[in-house]
């Protein structure tokens, strides 16, 4: 039996944590034990890869961080967002969802135009200001890197865009309800290496003013841009440090099999 | 054989078997068009059909057959939409919905006849509706009801899971995402299934013998009045469609040009299904790019 307990996990300043998980277990329909007591503080306004195998528990993990795994799992332990565990019952996971968005594998903008996919939550959620949903709408997708390549056809199909393009869109879609946290699960994974590119300098401008938790297949994606790593094995998160400690001097002999090449 | 003689021998063969289902079809159509067209004239669309003499026109079975089918869809449509989202959306997967399903399956091969005299005993005669136009639309919900529900659930099902996803990642309800994602982005579909199952209602017969009645009643297209018994619009007078008009001459008719009457009548029939379509086809597509921004 391999050695699945921590090799090491670094911690941050209380006053520098964006979220943080606790002793975070994730049981598939109740039963089936997939995350294993799970604790990582995620560092403001960094970028934060979450690396390991096929199957190793990264996306139900990051699932649960926005309460995604709701209605397939049960999740147990603290997640801790501005002082409060929003891992309970009564919190309204609508709008913890507009605090914490994400951004999945397959770009998924819905079958509208390129305006009514970042005004829609909005508008869904009583803003009817179009001067303020222009404006909303205009520095989404400035922040997103879009702009200038869409400012021309807003009311056109969202569908019509690149892969690249609507993934870049999905991310404004998210910034336009003002998150703090950004969730990506493989965000490039379905790219060509020059969108891929391109959106890695997006996530890199967005670290001023967001943290983000992305799940990565690509070695050199999370050297290039993540700040810190965390590297999952079989549903435990066996060691996190910075993105060069991890990539050059790994505590852990998984950790070191694993950037190695060794599997997964 | 070689696999490339084996290869042209299916090609071949499926080749063949299409043709038939072409042949078939446009012999069927072209029949009924080339028999039927030549009867069909403004005084025959416009003028009440006739008992006993030759001359007569359909104008009142081509309004009842339209007006039933708004009616029937009116009522039908809410109903499937809102149980097809149930199912698709919202049911476990447990034997209660399993339930559903199979009894829903069920209804949808019951043959028209039985839901014509099930409708005739509950609407016609328990609620005392009488013959109607209303016990005819009630009845034919019936009939339309499991079809249209199992279509449109199936369009909403065809709607991709990320779409969902989607919605619920950006704090949006379940029902918000429902009614403003997956609804929309399944309209094509939802469309094709009222444009069918418009289809069947419109070429429905037995159903309608045992519950919208036959005799076509006196009709005053001036009577905007849905409660005077004249007007056009009341639903609880009798009325005859096309396809029970079809029905009848050839069975009960003794007007001398029945064969001419039902000929017309039939390719009429053919016809105002075929506008149907297309222009269900046309608005919902409309509908559907105003929604989606779609070319
Ligand atoms: N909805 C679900 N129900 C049951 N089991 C699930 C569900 N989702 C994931 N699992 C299981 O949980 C384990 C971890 O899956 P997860 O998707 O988190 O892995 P991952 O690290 O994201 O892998 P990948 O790199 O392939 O995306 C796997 O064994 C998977 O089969
Ligand atoms: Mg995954």
């Amino acid at each position: 039996m391999e050695n699945l307990s921590p090799a090491f996990i670094t911690t941050f300043e209380a006053s520098e944590r964006a979220l943080t998980t606790e002793h975070l277990d994730v049981l598939y329909g109740g039963t089936i034990q997939k995350l294993f007591d799970t604790s990582l503080q995620f560092k403001r306004n960094s970028i934060t890869a979450l690396i390991g195998a096929s199957g190793s528990g990264k996306s139900t993990f990051l699932r649960s961080l926005n309460r995604m795994n709701d209605t397939v799992a049960t999740v147990n332990g603290k997640i801790m967002f501005h002082g409060l565990n929003v891992n309970q019952a009564n919190i309204n996971v609508y709008e913890l969802r507009k605090s914490i968005g994400m951004v999945f594998q397959k770009p998924n903008p819905f079958p509208k135009s390129i305006y009514d996919n970042i005004t829609y939550a909005l508008r869904a959620d009583g803003e009817k200001n179009q001067q303020k949903l222009a404006t909303i709408v205009e520095e989404s997708l400035r922040a997103a890197a879009l702009w200038d390549e869409v400012k021309d056809k807003l009311n056109q199909s969202a569908l019509a865009l690149s892969g690249g393009q609507q993934q870049r869109l999905c991310i404004a879609r998210a910034l336009a309800l003002r998150p703090e946290i950004i969730l990506l699960d493989e965000p490039a994974s379905a790219l060509d290496p020059v969108s891929t590119s391109k959106l890695e300098d997006t996530l890199k401008q967005l670290r001023e003013k967001y943290t983000m938790v992305m799940v990565t297949h690509n070695m050199q994606q999370a050297a290039r841009i993540s700040d810190y790593t965390a590297f999952f094995h079989l549903g435990h998160a066996i060691e996190y440090d910075t993105t060069t400690n991890i990539f050059t001097n790994p505590q852990g002999a998984i950790t070191e099999a694993y950037i190695q090449g060794s599997f997964g | 054989m070689t696999e490339h003689q084996k290869d042209r021998f299916a090609t071949g063969v499926i080749y063949f078997l299409v043709g038939i289902v072409v042949i078939l079809l446009a012999g069927i159509l072209g029949n009924i068009l080339i028999n039927g067209l030549p009867h069909l004239s403004w005084h025959f669309l416009t003028s009440e059909s006739s008992d006993f003499q030759a001359g007569g026109g359909v104008r009142d079975q081509l309004f009842n057959s339209v007006y039933l089918l708004i009616l029937t869809t009116i009522i039908s449509l809410p109903i499937a939409l809102g149980a097809a989202i149930y199912l698709s959306e919202y049911a476990r997967d447990n034997w209660i919905t399993h339930l559903i399903r199979s009894t829903i399956e069920i209804l949808s091969s019951l043959p028209s006849i039985v839901v014509g005299l099930f409708g005739y005993l509950l609407f016609v005669v328990q609620f005392g509706f009488g013959f109607s136009i209303l016990s005819g639309a009630l009845a034919l919900t019936f009939f339309n009801l499991p079809i249209l529900t199992s279509n449109i659930e199936e369009s909403l099902k065809g709607v991709s899971a990320t779409q969902r996803e989607a919605g619920l990642a950006l704090g949006l309800s379940n029902w918000k995402t429902i009614r403003g994602i997956v609804v929309p982005a399944a309209l094509p579909g939802i469309i094709t299934g009222v444009v069918l199952s418009g289809g069947r209602i419109f070429g429905e017969a037995a159903t309608l013998i045992y519950t919208a009645g036959q005799s076509g009643s006196l009709v005053d297209y001036h009577n905007w009045n849905p409660l005077s018994p004249t007007s056009f619009l009341n639903v609880m007078r009798p009325a005859e469609t096309l396809a029970v008009h079809i029905w009848k001459v050839n069975t009960e008719g003794i007007i001398s040009d029945a064969t001419a009457v039902s000929a017309a009548t039939g390719a009429l029939l053919v016809l105002v299904v075929i506008i149907f379509n297309l222009s269900a086809r046309y608005f919902g597509n409309k509908l559907y790019q105003k929604l989606t921004a779609a070319k």
